[in-house]
């Protein structure tokens, strides 16, 4: 590395070539933000169908794919690479490197992302139309009964699995290799921590997906029975192979959310977070926890009570780590000089409704009571209040909190205050009276539905265009925010934020901390 | 261990080395795995794919169990197929022999596959069978049709509780994938 510092590449091959940590995360969060409006897109069209009963706007088939769809771009393409995206530009500025471990693996990891999310929508026009068989893909419905463009949908988690897994182990290596002198581990922020964890739950459980694909490819093309009963296999074996990745996976979600939360209630609290240490161990609780519960998704297979028994304590389980980071918050906030600019508005909407969300999941963890709520839309409601009113909002208070650091400018913060009231209110007349239907037993993933759940879908649906417009409110205040906003003179932004990247310039210079900072005795976090 | 002397390079090794197990885990320790306990634990009203090897035992006259025969065809399966009779009563511990029937309504030479279940699925492992037309594939000519013979013991140490138990039999149409791979079951 020369000693003299120099600027960015110019016009398209900067960001084609670029091995910078923040062009990369500036691109991730780009490309999940696309992803997301996409995904939400899809959701529009599954809430505009259910605004009334009968069949309305399109056919059952193609229903079936914007709820495919919109669960696998939601998942896969808005929210785990916009977390990728926000440990790329502040996990180095955290821990004070000078960027990743490993820059041009960085470049690769975000772009073999559009190619794959390409395949996947192109789908849509392919003969058969795109895959329709939900984004849980339960053979043998993404086998036997596939449409042939199934094989695109396993070549696209193929490489999207390839891409999170060399982003996690960039990460890991980055935090276990490039700290500054003096950052211990348990000086790190909460939200390297989290990412740690999430990290090495990627590496562990994508290639499990991978295997899980790869096996349906045999099935499909190869003429192997993994999951075809008819030749000796078993199609429960695939939910056991799904939800060993799927469980770990709703963590890997939630995990970075929960760091983000961890950086932002300190700071607007102006004091530190209450329980570091604690909130570290049960993150990695949270993510031990993860491997054994698995089977809580599949209650109603027909499991030998044993079983039961054990996936429903061992859930439950969960909920003890997760309250002790809920407590943590709610402490940490107790007797704080506390604000609510609009970071800190989201964090809280995200710790009230994410309890809301994890009680519901308590509820579900109850086999026997299961079995009135499996696949009704009491567990959509549910998995929405942890997805979106967990990862969704809080990665939305990432944008706001961090959006003054990268770029030097101001966002217009009454616009960010309506955007969050808009979204609150949007987001829970959108789902709060789904738990009333899934209780009365509305099934998810059909396109019609009886007549006494049309009241509550109509309002779930005006809530879904109420919550989507939202968010163009929101794209349209980072546009203005970089393009015109005011101008931000302090490093802090924040006056009660604290961290590594807060002693940087607003915006940072393209590259930081060449020279390792010197960490004060005073934890970072 | 240190796999290489830079750091990176030497967390990148064991990272990368982890992920590739864990892809192999899926098919050399999850699938084989889950086969083992279902047939070691009758999850799933898996019954054994083995014929039973009978033990001399008594005969527990003071029970009678209800064993009712269900015979289904999977998706688009074009046989006819039926038990000779729907339930019988018997002591556990007696052999017991019923015979399915089956009938190829096309013109074309197919081969079938059963797959039984039992339900409840507890029940699997007590119910054992010294010969059953599941274990290997049904080859039919068109328009053929054929008896094929059940024989089974239920285990005398049956959970008493346990009254009834169904045996269920799906057939499946394997004709295009007839070849070795597909396990005698």
């Amino acid at each position: 590395m020369g000693d003299h510092h120099h600027g960015p590449a110019k016009g398209l091959s900067r960001w084609l070539y670029t091995t910078n940590h923040k062009d990369i995360g500036t691109m991730y969060l780009w490309f999940s933000f696309a992803m997301f409006l996409l995904g939400g897109a899809f959701a529009m069209i599954i809430r505009a169908e259910l605004f009334q009963p009968g069949m309305q706007l399109v056919e059952p088939g193609f229903f079936n794919q914007m709820t495919t769809l919109h669960g696998l771009v939601m998942v896969f393409g808005a929210i785990m690479p916009s977390f990728v995206g926000l440990a790329n530009w502040l996990i180095p500025m955290m821990i004070g490197a000078p960027d990743m471990a490993l820059p041009r693996m960085n470049n690769w990891s975000f772009w073999i992302l559009p190619p794959a999310f390409l395949m996947l929508a192109s789908t849509l026009l392919m003969e058969g139309g795109a895959p329709a068989f939900g984004w849980t893909f339960y053979a043998p419905l993404s086998t036997t009964y596939a449409p042939p463009s199934v094989t695109f949908f396993i070549f696209a988690i193929h490489i999207l699995g390839v891409s999170s897994i060399m982003g996690s182990i960039n990460i890991i290596a980055t935090v276990m290799n490039m700290r500054a002198p003096g950052m211990t581990y348990m000086k790190m922020p909460l939200f390297v921590w989290t990412w740690l964890i999430t990290a090495f739950l990627l590496v562990a459980v994508m290639p499990v997906l991978a295997g899980a694909v790869t096996m349906m490819l045999m099935d499909i093309h190869f003429g192997t029975s993994f999951f075809s009963a008819a030749g000796g296999g078993d199609p429960v074996l695939f939910q056991h192979i799904f939800w060993f990745f799927g469980h770990p996976e709703v963590y890997i979600i939630i995990l970075p959310a929960f760091g983000v939360i961890s950086q932002i209630i300190p700071a607007f609290s102006r004091k530190p977070l209450f329980g570091y240490a604690s909130m570290v161990y049960a993150t990695a609780a949270i993510a031990f926890l993860s491997f054994i519960v698995w089977a809580h998704h599949m209650y109603t297979v027909g499991m030998p009570v044993a079983g039961e028994l054990f996936f429903m304590y061992a859930t439950m389980l969960i909920a003890v780590p997760t309250g002790v980071k809920v407590f943590n918050w709610v402490t940490t906030m107790w007797r704080g000089a506390m604000t609510f600019e609009t970071p800190m508005l989201f964090s809280i909407g995200f710790l009230v409704l994410f309890t809301i969300g994890g009680f519901t999941g308590l509820m579900l963890s109850i086999a026997p009571a299961d079995f009135q709520y499996h696949d009704t839309y009491f567990v959509v409601a549910h998995f929405h209040y942890v997805m979106v009113a967990g990862a969704v909002f809080s990665m939305t208070a990432a944008i706001y909190f961090w959006l003054p650091k990268w770029t030097g400018r101001m966002y217009n913060e009454t616009m960010g205050k309506v955007h969050f009231w808009v979204s609150f209110i949007g987001f829970n007349i959108t789902f709060f009276p789904q738990h009333f239907v899934g209780l009365a037993g509305m099934p998810r993933r059909i396109p019609d539905y009886a007549l006494q759940f049309a009241d509550f879908n109509m309002m779930s649906s005006i809530g879904a265009f109420i919550y989507g417009a939202s968010q163009l409110l929101f794209l349209y205040n980072v546009i203005a925010a970089i393009v015109a906003g005011e101008k931000v003179s302090d490093e802090k932004v924040w006056d009660g934020a604290e961290g590594l990247e807060w002693t940087l310039p607003s915006p940072p210079p393209y590259h930081t901390f060449e020279t390792p900072p010197k960490i004060e005795e005073q934890p970072a976090h | 261990m240190r796999l290489s002397q830079d750091p990176t390079i030497d967390t990148v090794a064991k990272l990368g080395a982890v992920s590739v197990a864990m892809f192999a885990f899926v098919f050399v320790v999850m699938v084989p795995l889950y086969n083992v306990l279902c047939d070691a634990l009758g999850i799933n009203g898996k019954t054994s794919s083995e014929a039973y090897i009978s033990v001399s035992a008594e005969i527990d006259e003071t029970r009678s169990i209800k064993v009712q025969f269900i015979a289904t065809n999977n998706d688009d399966m074009p046989w006819a197929f039926s038990p000779q009779v729907t339930e019988m009563l018997v002591h556990p511990g007696a052999a017991n022999d019923t015979v399915f029937f089956a009938a190829n309504p096309t013109m074309n030479a197919m081969v079938a596959q059963a797959i039984p279940s039992v339900s409840p699925s507890r029940a699997a492992e007590y119910f054992h069978k010294t010969e059953c037309f599941c274990f290997e594939q049904q080859p039919l000519d068109g328009n053929g049709e054929a008896e094929m013979p059940l024989q089974f013991i239920v285990d005398q140490d049956l959970p008493a509780d346990i009254k009834t138990i169904t045996l269920s039999y799906t057939l499946f149409d394997v004709t295009s994938q007839m070849s070795d791979k597909v396990t005698s079951r």
